[in-house]
């Protein structure tokens, strides 16, 4: 169980979607939904590592999104690089930024921690903005990105890249699950909710916090890259704090208790989203009143609160 | 790096003049955000992730005052007061709700709040720059000091800082209010079991720090120009201050905010691309030496 359970799930999952793929279900706005659906539901994913299970609150997630999309894009640049060597470099430079920050943040007490990464997340916007001979400044990253086919595969076309950021997706999925039941994960989750405890057992407080902070920040960066390679570009506001807080917000609305849930809260967010837009420019104030309904109203995400209610009703049955 | 440039200033009197008068002056605007910053923390236990909005709104509420009288203390008043009021309904209608809840619910109500004090004044005022410029009434010759420029508005806002700041640091150490606010900080069950209504001091202390960022963000209207989304490189600076400075503790808040204003003053002649870089490398620096900060208390 566990492992072969999830991996055949993915598996059925991916060879579904590209059935329909195949079939004919290439209505564009379908593709696009999907690769966008994948690209921030990775991001939701990976940073429900640190808020869910190690009990992180990071409000700087977007800085790993935003290296991971750069250090890609200005990789495949160069033209000597092929797709997965630069995609491999680019979360292996990522996992880079978050060990230097991590190392210094993980240390701190949740307010500080949460503060410390939105101000280093700010401080790389700031050098992405000023170093404009490397990243192009306020422009972006322009030019376009090199994307050379590789085993069959041609970013370039929109359908593969569904695709692949689908399969992306599944395969972080079911690492990332596998992270959290390994005994590993119980450590996480024993910091989370006793650290004092956890390190009279004789736990490293430090070190297991570092690595869910590395491991999150690296797939953050895979989900940068699968960015990069949707817009073929990569703009500042990859690693901009609203960024930030619209994975926490994905996350609140899915909910932190269940697996799935930042998935869930993604394709709401999304499609939250590309309903407001139709109707207003004001996104900010929709939002805002949504999320205090939610924060202040439901106090969980709506998977979270679906849970509960079931385990609920099931306990009150005789 | 132009370090020729920074050493030549620092041994003409005339440019030191010139640019510790700026860098104090930004320094204590930042201080006033910053203390509010640190003293809602320090007692409420809160970190108030939308205070930079404050100061934001409390320069809104500046120009709309200013625009239609002419008068520069009306538009500091109505800035302060303002941002005050507003403090105060976010304390009684949503933070009070979420007390004693997880870092996570602060920051998503703080975010929420963000969002809709952001668009807001875009309905409201556009979304274009503004600038007030500096009011007529104080546009006189700059003082030369040592054959150094102190703007002469620079040396009011210098003046008026000040003030509030002692007037802060009196209110606190020296009034029953003070005593009873920082006892509430250390204590506020045994606070509340001498008789006092604790909602209202922190509801108070919550005004209060609104008011002191809104006060910021009205002096420094002059000065800087006046945009939605603001908020965030100011909330992201006093941070750093309270780090530097040691959560919760005024004084060191000032320290702090001194060095801030010097290292961006004289920074921009040294190192003009590495500014804010530098803030955070001071950041840093205390942090792995020093945790608590400057005037922290080690716990």
């Amino acid at each position: 169980m566990g492992f072969g359970r999830d991996a055949a799930i993915a598996l059925g999952v991916l060879v579904a979607f590209l059935a329909l793929e195949f079939a004919g279900m290439r209505s564009a706005g379908l593709v696009d939904f999907t690769i966008r659906f994948a690209t921030f539901g990775l991001l939701a994913l990976s940073l429900n590592l640190l808020i869910g299970s190690a009990g992180l609150v990071s409000f700087g997630h977007a800085a790993y999104f935003g290296m991971g999309a750069y250090s890609f894009g200005l990789l495949m640049q160069t033209g000597a690089w092929s797709v997965p060597a630069a995609i491999l470099a680019a979360v292996a430079l990522t996992a880079l930024l978050a060990l230097v920050i991590g190392a210094l943040c993980v240390r701190l007490s949740e307010i500080y921690f949460a503060f410390l990464t939105l101000a280093f997340q700010m401080l790389l916007h700031s050098l992405i903005l000023s170093w404009i001979g490397l990243t192009g400044g306020d422009q972006g990253l322009m030019g376009g990105i090199p994307k050379p086919p590789f085993l069959g595969i041609d970013l370039a076309r929109q359908d593969h890249l569904a695709g692949f950021s689908v399969f992306c997706l599944l395969a972080s999925a079911v690492a990332l699950r596998q992270i959290l039941r390994s005994p590993f994960g119980a450590a996480l989750r024993m910091l989370r909710d006793n650290p004092d405890r956890a390190s009279f057992v004789g736990l490293s407080v430090f070190r297991y916090r570092l690595a869910a902070f590395v491991i999150a920040g690296g797939f953050a960066g895979l989900a940068g890259v699968l960015m990069s390679l949707y817009v073929s570009g990569a703009f500042p506001s990859f690693a901009f704090w609203t960024t930030s807080g619209e994975a926490i917000f994905m996350i609140m609305l899915g909910g932190v208790s269940v697996f799935l849930g930042p998935l869930v809260g993604t394709a709401i967010f999304l499609a939250l989203n590309d309903w407001i837009t139709k109707l207003t420019e004001h996104h900010g104030l929709f939002f805002g009143i949504i999320l205090l309904v939610i924060v202040l109203g439901l106090r969980k995400g709506l998977l979270d609160f679906a849970v509960e209610y079931w385990r609920a009703r099931k306990g009150s049955q005789p | 790096m132009e370090l020729r440039e920074l050493i030549e200033c620092v041994t003409s009197v005339s440019c030191m003049v010139t640019q510790l008068a700026a860098g104090m002056t930004i320094g204590m605007l930042l201080f006033l955000v910053a203390s509010g910053l640190t003293l809602i923390f320090g007692v409420l236990g809160i970190t108030n992730f939308a205070h930079g909005s404050l100061y934001m709104m409390g320069a809104y509420f500046a120009l709309a005052a200013y625009e239609p009288t002419g008068s520069f203390a009306l538009a500091v008043v109505a800035g302060t007061l303002g941002a005050a009021l507003l403090g105060l309904f976010f304390e009684r209608f949503l933070l009070s709700r979420i007390y004693g809840q997880d870092v996570l619910m602060q920051l998503l109500v703080c975010y929420a709040i963000i969002l809709i004090l952001d668009d807001a004044v875009k309905i409201i005022w556009g979304a274009d720059f503004r600038n007030m410029g500096v009011p007529p009434a104080f546009l006189h010759p700059p003082f030369i000091i040592g054959g150094g420029i102190v703007p002469y508005f620079y040396a009011i806002l210098f003046g008026i800082t000040a003030l509030i700041a002692v007037t802060l640091a009196w209110g606190m150490g020296r009034t029953r209010f003070g005593r009873i606010v920082r006892a509430a900080a250390v204590n506020p069950g045994m606070v509340g079991a001498l008789g006092i209504n604790t909602t209202v001091i922190y509801a108070a202390v919550f005004a209060i720090g609104a008011g002191l960022a809104g006060a910021a963000g009205a002096l420094s209207a002059p000065i800087r120009s006046v945009v939605p989304g603001a908020g965030v490189s100011i909330l992201i600076e006093s941070f750093i201050v309270t780090v530097i400075g040691g959560m919760g503790s005024i004084g060191g808040a000032l320290a702090a905010s001194l060095i801030l204003g010097l290292t961006r003053s004289f920074g921009s002649i040294g190192f003009p691309l590495f500014v804010e870089g530098a803030m955070f490398v001071i950041m840093a620096l205390v942090l792995i030496l020093r945790p608590s900060g400057l005037g922290g208390r080690r716990d």
